[in-house]
């Protein structure tokens, strides 16, 4: 049996590679040494966790240099980079999203909070239920409903002229000065401070339709001012990778050229496309600053985006967290914030899986 | 894989709790619970008021809007915390028909509200009062008097330790540790910064030599945040820190500071600063209906606290229709009466005005008539 | 009769066409008129700034005196950020892409994807009340050990709210925005090229370098200076976290200012002339962003070789 294992070992086939189990050693190894390091020099969990990473990546790179060959040996320190990229991203973004399910779970769940407004609640009513223990009144259903309805309509606008605009770039233009012009402009766009977007849209609107005009369409043209340019910079990324053979091959079988983008280009790119309208409907949910000039502040349901002022997530947490209902005791305006901060995740989160089902529909079959 | 799957039950549950609330409602306090009867009012008025301006009052406003609302059905009121700049910037466009300002109108602010509001321009009218506390994180003292000079000086960073011999001298019996002082101020422009800059500039003119404004002078130390709510937190978080803070804030975790005025210290209450307000002398030079006020900081009235910030509602003088002009003067005196301002001290911890000074504001606000 | 029918069949096609591509052209025209509308509207706002005398600017020595520290902040900040979400943002990407098990993968896009909606007033309150106080330690230890390197000259700031702090914030809300555009455009680098290479005795890595990294060069720059973009405009984190100062070269000392949160700090109470101050200081922010991205175009262009469409 004893001479079978070293014949195998031998083999010309896994000469000079290291036996699969070698990680496991070096990994282990590297968490005692650092374990023992640390003792000298005074312990700190996460002083040692980096310590045996740091020497996990040593001790197996030396190793592949050793017995596999500097190739090897950078292929695995490639890999250690990207895996600690990866865990080193992991740890902030697991701790937002930690400190918002914690603080934002009670409030969430307090009964009334999804299926009320704001309307009649007062710095006496939170003083009330503070005093008396009882459960936090007010809810967010006007602030959810005015940025769904915003946001909605936000999308209804930037989707078709960003998605438009990128097509003409990428597919008609073929690099002439107007394309040149709209390139340059949409790089200029995605610079404009949002609550510059914001006082634009006012400006604009009080000008046709006189001062003070506010409403939540006011507030969906200024979110297309900040949106248009990411829909247009991704979605035109993602059109230009669509392989030319593609557009060709249909060119060929006589399929006109907006069928094909319709029908080949599109498609290919649908996945690209649409993640890049979650980013751009993500970029701009969370505004705050342009919506407060644009759609005002309602503490009361309006479902009308054309007429009277509009209640959004953002500035509801934005307004709680900065001037509480009441402010001797800002914990329940706290809890509503965080409350409505994990609202407004979800609700992107169900953009998101909407989004990745229409990419699913429409894309093809990729071999991946 | 794991994470999907959570993703996938998250949605589903969302997708239900969405459905839930499909039938959303307005009606979220019981009448009776917290909210008022409308037995002071007059005849009841209908519309739409819409105002604009600073957030230091969103909290009593909140309050005035459900208590005014509750007492006349028709009407409704709506007020975006923009900023006191913001809402004097609205009203001189003619886009909202009040503004709340935590500094009454300029001169030649004034001058350009004509164009909206008609030859007589605007009117201030006092309708919030907010004492202003030095609040400080030293564990185990609650209570320091000091005079605005000491304030000042620590503020400055002349003063840098909470041992420090000027601060020793006023308080013999506090233990005030071995600690470094960290002041914090407010981040953004506000209202808060103004008054309290003003005071400093008044009481302790020889240390303090910056002007009033409502930026904090950048070249001196210290840590920064923004909003009250925003120092009170990074005070509370940070052994050794002082700031400034309106007094509905100031939680019990902190210390908060006595003023010396004339002889004695004053602690932070609310008629102290409605005996500070009281002592303030109208401004002059403006029409006989504005009550802009110049306030004493330097004022020895006995049991008055200077450190007070005065926020005004901004009104046309003239309204073009009489509909407006009913609406805004019966919000504006339902805001002025005993029940408003007892409203807006119990939600957001303000001081009421004193008697004679809401006579006189009920009458500014009873002078508004509409435009020949 | 056939003929008839495809000739017409031809002509709907031709119509189609026309109205597809005018459709496409007016909506590039509507974008060229929306920004003429706004830069017009920047720069008759900005204007009475430039016109008034320098003591009445904030400061009292001119508008770029003014300007000019807050624009350094604003590099410093959305440096710093770049700096460290450039290279996690890739690595994620390609962690997704090519290393991670595909099941895990497309769960963990997802994840990634979601993050770059936490409204920016959460990572706000996250950095300043949790990530600050955390970061006042090692803060400390820069300071005692490290203080001699003009960047991390001491005291450190005792609320840990410093324009490092700001920086990383950033870096964390730019990360995905990054990691998700770069993960779209790594997983359509060409199949057969990677195939290829891997048949050729290529490890991962070397893949990696030479079939994918090439083609994904362009949209790489395009995502970064999305995320730039985001970095430098973020208005609320920055005026959470950052506690602001005059321009200084520590990075763990309380000071600096980005423009972004100048400008929602002091709108709000803004008046008159400040107000216009504020908005040339976007007009600002503005031709930054825009120089940034000239560049950025002018790199990718040089490197159009790899896109499909040419």
């Amino acid at each position: 049996m004893a001479t079978l294992m070293t014949e195998r070992k031998r083999s010309a086939l896994t000469r000079g590679r290291l036996p699969k189990y070698t990680p496991y050693v070096i990994a282990l190894s590297a968490v005692v040494i650092a374990a023992a390091l640390m003792s000298l020099i005074g312990f700190h969990v996460f002083g040692w966790a980096v310590l045996s990473a740091v020497l996990f990546v040593i001790g197996n790179v030396t190793a592949a240099g050793v017995v596999e060959g500097r190739r090897k040996a950078t292929d695995k320190f490639a890999t250690s980079l990207v895996y600690g990229a990866f865990l080193v991203a992991l740890l902030p973004l697991i701790s937002v999203i930690w400190t918002v399910l914690v603080n934002g779970v009670p409030g969430l769940l307090t009964p009334g909070f999804l299926s009320t407004s704001m309307n009649g609640v007062t710095g006496a009513v939170d003083n009330a239920s503070v005093k008396d223990g009882t459960p936090v009144v007010g809810g967010v259903y006007h602030a959810l409903m005015g940025s769904v309805m915003i946001t909605l309509w936000a999308t209804l606008i930037s989707v078709p002229v960003g998605l438009l605009t990128a097509i003409y770039l990428v597919e008609y233009s073929a690099g002439n000065t107007f394309s040149k012009v709209i390139t340059f402009l949409v790089d200029v766009m995605t610079g404009i401070p949002s609550i510059v977007a914001g006082l634009f849209a006012a400006a604009f609107f009080a000008m046709i339709l006189g001062p003070g005009t506010k409403t939540g369409f006011v507030a969906a043209v200024a979110l297309s001012v900040l949106m248009i340019p990411v829909v247009v910079r991704s979605s035109e990324e993602m059109l230009k990778i669509v392989p030319n053979e593609l557009r060709e091959a249909a060119y060929a079988l006589g399929v006109r050229k907006w069928r094909t983008i319709l029908k080949v280009v599109i498609p290919t790119a649908i996945s690209g496309i649409a993640s890049g309208v979650t980013l751009a409907i993500a970029r701009v949910i969370g505004e705050t600053a342009p919506l407060l000039v644009t759609a005002g502040f309602a503490t009361t349901i309006n479902m009308n985006v054309f007429s009277g002022w509009m209640a959004s997530l953002p500035t509801f947490i934005y307004t709680q967290i900065m001037t509480p209902t009441s402010p001797s005791n800002a914990d329940p305006s706290t809890q509503r914030a965080w409350a409505a901060a994990l609202l407004l995740i979800i609700l992107v989160m169900l953009l998101n899986l909407g989004a990745r089902l229409v990419a699913r529909l429409f894309a093809p079959k990729t071999g991946r | 894989m794991k994470a999907l799957h959570i993703g996938r039950v998250a949605a589903v549950l969302t997708v239900g709790a969405l459905a839930l609330t499909a039938c959303g409602t307005d009606n979220v306090v019981e009448t009776g619970n917290g909210a008022t009867t409308g037995a002071s009012a007059g005849p009841t008025v209908t519309g739409t008021l819409t105002g604009t301006g600073a957030s230091s009052i969103s909290a009593a406003m909140d309050a005035w809007k459900a208590g005014f609302e509750s007492a006349n059905s028709g009407a409704k009121v709506q007020y975006s915390p923009e900023g006191s700049g913001a809402g004097r910037k609205a009203l001189i466009a003619g886009a909202v028909q009040f503004a709340g300002s935590d500094a009454y109108l300029k001169d030649e602010e004034l001058v350009s509200a004509q164009e909206k509001c008609g030859p007589d321009g605007a009117i201030n009218v006092p309708w919030y009062i907010s004492p202003i506390t030095v609040a400080f994180n030293v564990e185990g003292v609650k209570a320091l008097k000091l005079d605005a000079d000491t304030i000042a000086k620590i503020f400055r960073g002349d003063i840098k330790n909470w041992n420090d011999a000027a601060i020793k001298a006023a308080n013999p019996d506090a233990t005030l540790p071995d600690l470094a002082i960290t002041p914090v101020h407010r981040s953004d422009n506000s209202g808060t910064t103004e008054n309290f800059t003003d005071y400093l500039a008044a009481a302790a003119k020889t240390v303090w030599t910056d002007a009033k404004s409502g930026d904090w002078p950048t070249a001196l130390p210290g840590e920064n945040a923004k909003g009250t709510s925003g120092v009170v937190k990074t005070t509370t978080e940070t052994a050794g820190a002082i700031t400034y803070a309106d007094d509905s804030a100031v939680t019990d975790a902190l210390g908060k500071v006595e003023l010396k005025v004339g002889d004695t210290f004053v602690p932070v209450t609310a008629e102290a600063a409605a005996i500070a307000v009281d002592a303030a002398t109208v401004v002059e030079g403006r029409s006989a209906n504005d009550l802009s006020l110049k306030l004493d900081r330097t004022t020895t009235v006995a049991g008055a606290y200077p450190a007070v910030l005065v926020s005004y509602g901004v009104f046309c003088a003239h309204y073009p229709d009489a509909a407006t002009v009913d609406l805004v003067k019966s919000f504006g005196t339902f805001v002025l009466s005993d029940e408003g301002q007892k409203q807006a001290a119990d939600a957001a911890k303000s001081a009421p005005l004193s008697a004679a000074l809401a006579t006189k504001a009920k009458a500014s606000v009873d002078s508004i008539s509409v435009a020949k | 009769m056939s003929t008839t029918k495809l000739a017409r069949r031809a002509g709907t096609g031709r119509t189609g066409d026309k109205v597809f591509s005018g459709a496409a052209l007016g909506a590039g025209a509507l974008i060229v008129a929306v920004l003429f509308a706004v830069a017009l509207f920047l720069v008759v706002q900005a204007l009475p700034t430039f016109s008034a005398p320098a003591a009445d600017i904030t400061g009292g020595e001119g508008f770029f005196t003014y300007i000019f520290p807050i624009v350094i902040g604003t590099l410093i900040a959305a440096t710093i950020a770049l700096l460290i979400a450039t290279p996690i943002g890739i690595a994620v990407a390609l962690f997704i892409s090519h290393y991670a098990p595909r099941k895990l993968a497309r769960g963990l896009g997802y994840v990634v994807d979601l993050l770059a909606a936490i409204p920016s007033v959460v990572y706000g309150a996250w950095g300043a009340s949790f990530l600050a106080s955390q970061l006042k330690v090692p803060y400390q230890w820069l300071a005692e050990n490290m203080g001699w390197i003009p960047l991390f000259a001491g005291p450190a700031s005792s609320t840990g709210k410093t324009i490092l702090t700001a920086g990383i914030v950033l870096a964390v809300m730019v990360l995905p925005i990054i990691a998700s555009l770069t993960r779209e455009i790594f997983l359509q680098a060409p199949m057969l090229h990677q195939e290829a290479a891997l048949a050729l005795g290529a490890t991962r890595w070397e893949m990696i370098r030479m079939a994918v990294l090439p083609f994904a060069r362009g949209g790489i720059i395009s995502a970064v200076m999305l995320g730039l973009g985001r970095a430098l405009g973020e208005t609320m984190a920055v005026a959470l976290v950052l506690s602001s100062g005059p321009l200084i070269a520590s990075l763990i000392r309380s000071g600096n200012q980005t423009i972004a949160a100048e400008i929602a700090l002091d709108f709000p109470e803004a008046f008159g002339l400040r107000m216009h101050e504020l908005i040339a200081a976007g007009l600002v922010l503005f031709l930054i962003t825009l120089a940034v991205n000239m560049v950025a175009r002018w790199i990718i262009n040089r490197h159009k070789e790899f896109s499909g469409a040419n």
